[in-house]
């Protein structure tokens, strides 16, 4: 069973002029980590909003195709049922954060579930324990920064024990601090819990060490999709799409075409030092002057 | 100009902070003991994860902020003898939200607005605005309520808008903000004009990539301090201040910290540049 079946989905949103989406098909297989990419207004977000049935529930419009979850359709689940098996996290952790503590916060979900006291205490202490913030329970979620804030949304996700996680450009509002406590709980995510993960993102830099598939999207269609490796190989696609190439698919593709002979196929830092001093150790060899 | 010495003539210095401490009420001490000099007609970055003061800074820049002591010099009269209008003369800021700024019910409105309010007569109002919107390509969109628009429209009004006063400074805080990449390249182009036309840009930022591809000097702020004042390819040289400011350099110059050992110089910021280097150490024969 895949975890989100997603078929020939059309749609626009009430009032508007445009397609947000356009005939745009997408599986994720349980267990699997993919990241969206795409400019301002390429779909993603509707897609997201898709996934955990917030369209057509909460936001009319006109929709055609289907969009099950774990084999479900999103039509005929209701709210409650979509609760627990998508958790959605968004750009602004401000629209979602609203009680008085963080405890609060992240047992709010399941304590409308019905979920005995007991249980909601040990979802709590363990989802807030997998972001980073055991021992802010009690603290204001007002009072935090912008990442400890998105941390908490996330927790707030988990203690649902949802079986998919959506989260749409999460790390939007961050800086620097905040982005790598951010990419830190997305990887455990992927690493730890094997959880099934759809991430909205304008930049793929920060997610390429743990997607396991990168999907483009321009003008509410899915254009191309496969393993960050291969998308990565081609940064003019990515621009076509408009989506800023990581800085060293550029240095890969500018050294593949000055050395054509050596070859180089590398997209985190640690392999590109590899093939780098290899090829320039390879030369040294070689005996030239 | 050696980047880090003051300026050797006055002249050259457009704003100058001298010995600058801030207090927000409530007791936050945002900016601890600044000293810097901003040159005539340089980009300058002012770089530093959030709560790090640079917002601040630049808020005590053009008086929207007041010194809690120290001084703060603008076109060479002290800051503090000139009233924010004037001040709004010489320093523009461009808000890193920029709903904040918008309120008219057209884009030309909204544009016109600034010069009005500083008591330009009609006539130069009209003609600072259309420059202003042919500069940040906005005549198309002149009569549309700015609210209605999108993001990168937004941003490029909130910026004409502060244009059409015709400051000598450009202040843009986190321009990039929410733009995407291809918005983001269009919006830069337009600023790296205005600074070749001769205008001083300072940009608040925590984005390396756009600091080591538009910026000459960077600034590098951490618990209201200057960590480090420096010309761009030197800021990238030392990661590890670079860490204590919470900046991550662009993954390029990490790479070339890793092959200092093959001889490749530590402050490469760009894939052209490192590919050069590569070619020379190799002998370039492919």
């Amino acid at each position: 069973m895949k975890a989100l079946s997603v078929r020939e989905v059309t749609f626009r949103h009430e009032g508007s002029e445009t397609f947000s989406l356009d005939r745009a098909s997408l599986d994720v297989e349980k267990g699997e980590f993919v990241t969206i990419l795409g400019a301002n207004g390429s779909g993603k977000s509707t897609l997201c909003m898709l996934c955990n049935g917030l369209i057509p529930h909460a936001i009319s419009g006109e929709l055609s195709g289907s969009v099950e979850v774990f084999g479900r359709d999103t039509k005929t689940l209701t709210v409650s049922e979509l609760a627990t098996k998508v958790g959605i996290v968004f750009q602004e952790p401000e629209s979602q954060l609203f009680c008085m503590s963080v405890e609060e916060e992240v047992a709010f979900g399941p304590e409308n579930l019905a979920i005995p006291r007991e249980e909601i205490r040990e979802r709590v202490d363990w989802a807030l324990d997998l972001v980073g913030m055991q021992g802010f329970g009690e603290r204001s979620p007002f009072s935090l920064s912008g990442g400890q804030k998105q941390r908490v949304a996330i927790a707030a996700a988990l203690s649902m024990r949802p079986e998919m996680l959506v989260l749409d450009e999460p790390a939007y509002a961050l800086d620097p601090v905040g982005r790598v406590g951010l990419y830190s709980v997305l990887r455990d995510l992927k690493e730890k819990l094997g959880m099934t993960v759809l991430l909205a993102e304008r930049d793929p830099e920060e997610a390429i060490a743990f997607t396991d598939r990168m999907v483009l999207m321009k003008d509410g269609r899915i254009v191309d999709s496969g393993p960050p490796r291969n998308m990565l190989r081609n940064p003019a696609m990515l621009e076509s799409v408009g989506v800023p190439p990581p800085q060293l698919s550029e240095l890969a593709s500018l050294l593949s075409a000055r050395f054509p002979k050596a070859g180089f196929d590398f997209i985190t830092v640690e392999e590109a030092e590899q093939a780098i001093t290899k090829s320039v150790l390879q030369q040294g060899k070689g005996g030239r002057t | 100009m050696i980047p880090g010495i003051p300026a050797d003539k006055p002249q050259d210095r457009i704003i100058s902070v001298r010995n600058l401490k801030y207090t927000y009420e409530g007791g936050v001490e945002a900016l601890r003991c600044i000293n810097l000099d901003v040159r005539q007609g340089e980009s300058l970055a002012i770089v530093g994860g959030n709560g790090s003061g640079k917002t601040t800074l630049a808020k005590n820049f053009n008086g929207l902020l007041r010194p809690t002591s120290g001084s703060v010099t603008v076109a060479g009269r002290p800051a503090a003898a000139q009233t924010v209008a004037e001040l709004a003369k010489v320093v523009g800021y461009a808000f890193q939200n920029p709903d904040h700024q918008l309120f008219c019910s057209s884009v030309e409105e909204e544009i016109r607005f600034g010069p009005r309010n500083l008591g330009y007569p009609d006539d130069e109002v009209a003609s600072k605005a259309e420059h202003a919107m042919d500069i940040m390509d906005l005549q198309r969109l002149r009569s549309r309520p700015p609210l209605s628009l999108r993001l990168g429209d937004r941003r490029r009004i909130s910026i004409a808008s502060v244009i059409a006063m015709d400051p000598r400074v450009l202040i843009l805080d986190e321009p990039t903000t929410g733009l995407d990449a291809s918005e983001t390249k269009a919006l830069m182009s337009i600023i790296q004009k205005l600074n070749d036309a001769g205008r001083t840009i300072i940009l608040i930022t925590h984005d390396m990539r756009i600091v080591s591809e538009y910026s000459d000097r960077v600034v590098v702020m951490a618990e209201g301090i200057v960590l480090l004042d420096s010309d761009v390819s030197g800021a990238f040289s030392d990661l590890a201040l670079l860490r204590r400011g919470n900046l991550e350099p662009p993954p390029v110059t990490q790479l070339a910290h890793r092959l200092s050992g093959l001889g490749v110089p530590r402050d490469v910021i760009s894939p052209q540049e490192l590919v050069l280097r590569l070619s020379m150490l190799r002998g370039g024969d492919g």
